[in-house]
């Protein structure tokens, strides 16, 4: 056996640099576009330029004489189809849900859709035969926008007669978690604060730093696939579900994937063209997307007009909160894209006690790329509408935001707390984590200097932005997910195999790529069965060897496949001691076990787990009735969900004269539980933030009216570089989660989440003072410049016509209570 | 069709190539160096970036051609004798990288930034870092690396070794 003597005594905690570095830092990867295979064809797809149309023809001919080019193929090529994107949580019975398939034969319903794909011997030869492939379209009319497509005018599917894809709504007073929020309004009205609010959730790109590619081989007994994907278990299953292939016969490998954010949460067209050419010509076959179709035909995120109607009593004490949300799906509800909005429901109440609480949430197709999961997934949305809207009501009090956060969110005592939405939150500290923050931060020293500034007309004003969010994560309980009818579950699965030599093998059905689970994993089995870190190797993203998994999203990894892994390493444990006590000729009763070995109480006797392990590959002797072998596997299948929480301070300057904005300072206080590896947990929530921050500055996804995405590259997407971002302050309060051994939470989310009302927040805290109590986001210079000129030229007039947000005659806009009411009151 | 010679990562190649392809479509598609990625089509990612004569370009901003009797290093040529760069030796010790998509170009141009600012600011990192992009590490901590990489002998050399590693 191995013994490491400078090996520190826990592995869980320390700050490991990551085992997957290596390759990385040298080029030595595996992206799904680095494989080449013999006789292998590239593919390049024929996309409609419009976002609505009639395919009237399609003329091949010219494209098929290119030189190298193989083959032309339309729909048409493919009488019995080529599967499905599928749809795998239908919010209601009654979803209005399109076919999607992956190449269209007669309409088109958004830019980038697939009329046809070419196949040459080169990428560059089939995209220059793609050129030459005529499509002829009838435009038909386009709905592009949430709100338009609530008015059901111009149909994004005219065969479904609507655009309303589901409806779904949770009412505390209906669901007993609460009372009866219209009652909470009307009483507000009469005796308290009412603030009524409307927020936009512009769409974004996840825009992963890897092009999406798919490299099929139909040549061996299984088809095998690779695959830049965060699910390729799933992609698997949906595979076989849709084309009808024997799952069986199918192997799915996600090798180095290079980012997802739910970007790569997806079944997308490409992966089954991919998968027909192959077969179809019996050749390996490779797909690379480039950049722009990445940005116009990868599922974008969020798009939501938010409207919150917030009901509290004159000192600021909540007491009701309606929220009705319009979500655009885009042409099709994607893999989960109904349900994304959804996970709202459960978060708009984040960590206040509000007695009665509803949720309402129409989903609706438009003639737009499909909306999916993008980091946070649903409690973003929820998380920016309640932080800002806080902020609404601490300005109406007249009191500090973290004061009016104070007064209504969850004692640190009151935990495990049932929230409003049903929801039980494991553990938490807001109190911890804010009294941290804010010492990090400077709070008051920041207060003083923002008030000197207001007081001396400096042109450049400063902003203070608060966020204390929660979310839940660990997606997630079975049961949950099956009373909601989303169409798989959430357990995960891990097996530990003990070789002879003293390795360990893990194997994960969680799909890392960038979040280094193989060093976390490491740790916690390194800890668990008392071997060295380096001695355990984990294996991931490859159908044959983890054969059983659902895949990494969610901030689900950590949490139900960690706990997995610590399940089947307790089981090793199991089977190892009875070997032990055999080997040892002692009563298993009185073996323990610690640093990776068996002892005999009060004795010096022993053996080492690895030893036991070369014993059972010999099983010269071993128990009788006992099969050799010490390996295990676990599914764990968690019993409730995780709730990370945390507190974020945002400082912002903001030049009146110019509308830009520069920020100072950026502490984060966050409580995800137990934490196995500092340094990671670190690095995610640099990430989390600077893509948050990014939706709040720069970032959105605009299309011109005739359904073009106007931001098709990254020169008009604009993601922020080093330039435009700061070095952060992050630190951690530590409440465990009770809902797994590990007591840990997610934390691939929370910086995203989070971010984003904190930093509109410090723009709208500096500019309060103007009047000014919104600006829609991203908060480009020039909005926040239009904002204070409309401001100034309002002259100190209600906010509510400084900051027109939607049209008075927009669905969203109708009056969520009974009465017509003004914005604050 | 246009003959090339290129020394790339110390070796000396000769090929007939089209004349319209790019720096990084010849060292990915003829050469295998595949660990020198693609990320956009308009040259805003950087994470083709390699060094031509010693300093850093976007690979898919160079036609091949203009690459003849020229000297490139990729990030497979920077570690010597299974020795790390003092730049990669950063990255990892400092967690620079998540993914791992942007870090070949991140790397590379973290040298370069080294040759013009062998002491650099914050200010001239993240200023250097500009034209390369990350969608997973927020920049934090690769600024963090490239700071840290200033501090270790020679670390704006091209090799491993002459960095005396
Ligand atoms: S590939 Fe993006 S800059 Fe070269
Ligand atoms: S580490 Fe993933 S893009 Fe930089």
């Amino acid at each position: 056996m191995t013994t490491v003597d400078d090996r520190p005594s826990a592995e869980i905690g320390n700050r490991r640099l990551r085992k997957e570095d290596q390759r990385l830092i040298t080029g030595r990867t595996k992206w799904t576009d680095n494989i080449t295979l013999p006789g292998m064809v590239h593919l390049a797809m024929v996309r409609s330029p419009f976002a609505h149309a009639r395919i009237t023809s399609i003329d091949t001919s010219a494209a098929k004489e290119a030189a190298n080019v193989i083959a032309v193929y339309t729909a048409a090529d493919f009488p019995d189809g080529m599967g499905a994107c599928a749809n795998a949580w239908p919010i209601t019975p009654e979803q209005v849900t399109p076919d999607h398939l992956p190449m269209v034969g007669e309409r088109v319903a958004c830019a980038g859709e697939i009329v046809a794909v070419v196949v040459a011997r080169t990428a560059a030869q089939a995209r220059d035969a793609a050129e030459l492939v005529d499509v002829d379209y009838d435009v038909l009319p386009a709905v592009l926008d949430g709100l338009e497509a609530m008015k059901d005018e111009v149909l994004a599917h005219p065969d479904k007669g609507t655009n309303k894809s589901a409806f779904w709504k949770l009412d505390s007073a209906e669901a007993g978690t609460g009372g009866n929020v219209e009652e909470a309004i009307a009483a507000a009205r009469e005796d308290g604060i009412v603030i009524k609010r409307e927020y936009r959730q512009q769409r974004l790109i996840p825009a992963f730093m890897e092009p999406r590619s798919t490299v099929v081989d139909p040549t061996g007994e299984q088809v095998t696939m690779w695959t830049a994907t965060q699910i390729p278990h799933i992609l698997r299953f949906l595979i076989a579900a849709t084309t009808g292939m024997p799952e069986s016969k199918i192997r799915v490998i996600a090798p180095d994937v290079g980012g997802g954010f739910g970007g790569k949460l997806q079944t997308t067209p490409e992966e089954f063209i991919t998968l027909a050419v192959a077969r179809r010509l019996g050749k390996p076959a490779k797909y690379t997307e480039t950049r722009s179709e990445s940005l116009v035909s990868a599922h974008h995120g969020r798009d939501q007009y938010q409207k919150l109607t917030l009901s509290a009593t004159k000192d600021g004490t909540v007491t009701g909160l309606k929220v009705e949300l319009v979500a655009n799906l885009g042409a099709y509800v994607a893999i989960v894209g109904g349900g994304v909005p959804v996970l709202g429901a459960w978060m708009f109440n984040a960590i206040y006690k509000f007695p009665a609480y509803q949720f309402n949430c129409q989903t609706v197709l438009t003639n737009t790329a499909w909306v999916d999961a993008y980091r946070g997934a649903g409690r973003p949305e929820a998380t920016f509408g309640i932080e800002r809207i806080m902020d609404e009501l601490a300005a109406e009090v007249g009191v500090d935001p973290l004061a009016i956060r104070e007064k209504n969110w969850i004692k640190h005592e009151e935990f495990p707390f049932t929230s409003v939405a049903g929801m039980t939150y494991d553990s938490g500290n807001y109190e911890a984590a804010t009294a941290r923050a804010k010492e990090l931060f400077g709070y008051d020293e920041l207060r003083a200097e923002q008030a000197a500034r207001r007081e001396s007309g400096d042109p450049v004003q400063l902003g203070i932005g608060v966020s204390t969010f929660t979310e839940m994560c660990g997606l997630a309980p079975s049961r949950v997910l099956g009373s909601l009818s989303y169409g798989a579950g959430g357990w995960e699965s891990a097996s530990i195999r003990m070789l002879p030599t003293g390795k360990v093998e893990v194997i994960t059905g969680t799909s890392p790529h960038g979040q280094g689970h193989e060093t976390a994993w490491s740790q916690i089995v390194a800890d668990r069965l008392g071997v060295p870190f380096e001695d355990v190797e984990v294996l991931h993203g490859d159908t044959q060897v983890a054969y059983k998994g659902l895949d990494t999203y969610g901030s689900r990894s950590l949490v139900v496949g960690g706990e997995a892994v610590v399940r089947a390493a307790d089981k090793v444990i199991e089977k190892a001691k009875a070997f032990a006590a055999h080997l040892l000729e002692a009563n298993a009763d009185d073996l323990e076990f610690s640093g990776g070995r068996f002892g005999v109480k009060g004795t010096d006797q022993g053996i080492g787990i690895t030893d036991i392990a070369l014993a059972t590959f010999a099983s010269h002797n071993y128990p009788e009735g006992l099969e050799p072998g010490i390996d295990a596997d676990a599914t764990f299948d968690p019993d409730d969900f995780s709730f990370p929480h945390g507190t974020h301070l945002c400082a912002m300057e903001v030049d009146t004269e110019t509308g830009q904005t520069r920020m100072r300072k950026y502490v984060c206080v966050d409580d995800i539980g137990n934490v196995i590896n500092p340094l990671i947990v670190e690095g995610q929530v640099h990430g989390g933030l600077v893509q948050g921050i990014a939706q709040a500055l720069w970032e959105e996804a605009v299309y011109d009216e005739n359904g073009t995405l106007v931001t098709g590259s990254f020169v008009d997407y604009t993601l922020p570089t080093a330039a435009d971002t700061i070095s952060f302050v992050t630190e951690n309060t530590t409440s465990p989660s009770t809902t797994n051994t590990l007591g840990t939470k997610g934390v691939g989310e929370a910086g995203t989440i989070a971010s984003t009302p904190a930093v509109v927040n410090s723009i709208v805290d500096a500019l309060r003072p103007l009047g000014i109590h919104d600006i829609v986001m991203p908060c480009t210079p020039e909005r926040v410049w239009k904002a204070i000129q409309s401001a100034g030229s309002h002259d100190g007039e209600t906010t509510t016509e400084a900051q027109p947000h939607f049209d008075e005659a927009a669905p969203n806009n109708a009056d969520p209570g009974s009465t017509g009411e003004g914005n604050a009151q | 069709m246009t003959r090339i010679t290129v020394t790339v990562d110390g070796d000396r190649y000769t090929d007939d190539i089209e004349p319209r392809m790019l720096l990084v479509q010849y060292l990915r598609e003829s050469l295998g160096k595949v660990g020198t990625v693609i990320g956009c089509d308009t040259s805003n990612c950087g994470a083709c970036t390699v060094h031509l004569d010693g300093r850093s370009v976007k690979s898919c901003n160079v036609l091949a051609v203009q690459a003849d009797g020229r000297d490139v290093t990729t990030i497979e040529g920077l570690a010597q004798d299974g020795e790390l760069h003092p730049m990669q030796r950063a990255f990892h010790e400092n967690h620079a990288l998540q993914c791992g998509f942007c870090t070949p170009g991140m790397i590379m141009q973290g040298i370069d930034i080294l040759i013009d600012h062998p002491e650099p600011t914050e200010e001239q990192i993240r200023h250097g870092l500009e034209g390369n992009l990350c969608r997973c590490t927020g920049y934090h901590n690769i600024v963090k690396a490239v700071a840290a990489a200033a501090k270790a002998p020679n670390a704006a050399a091209l090799s491993s070794s002459a960095a005396g590693a």
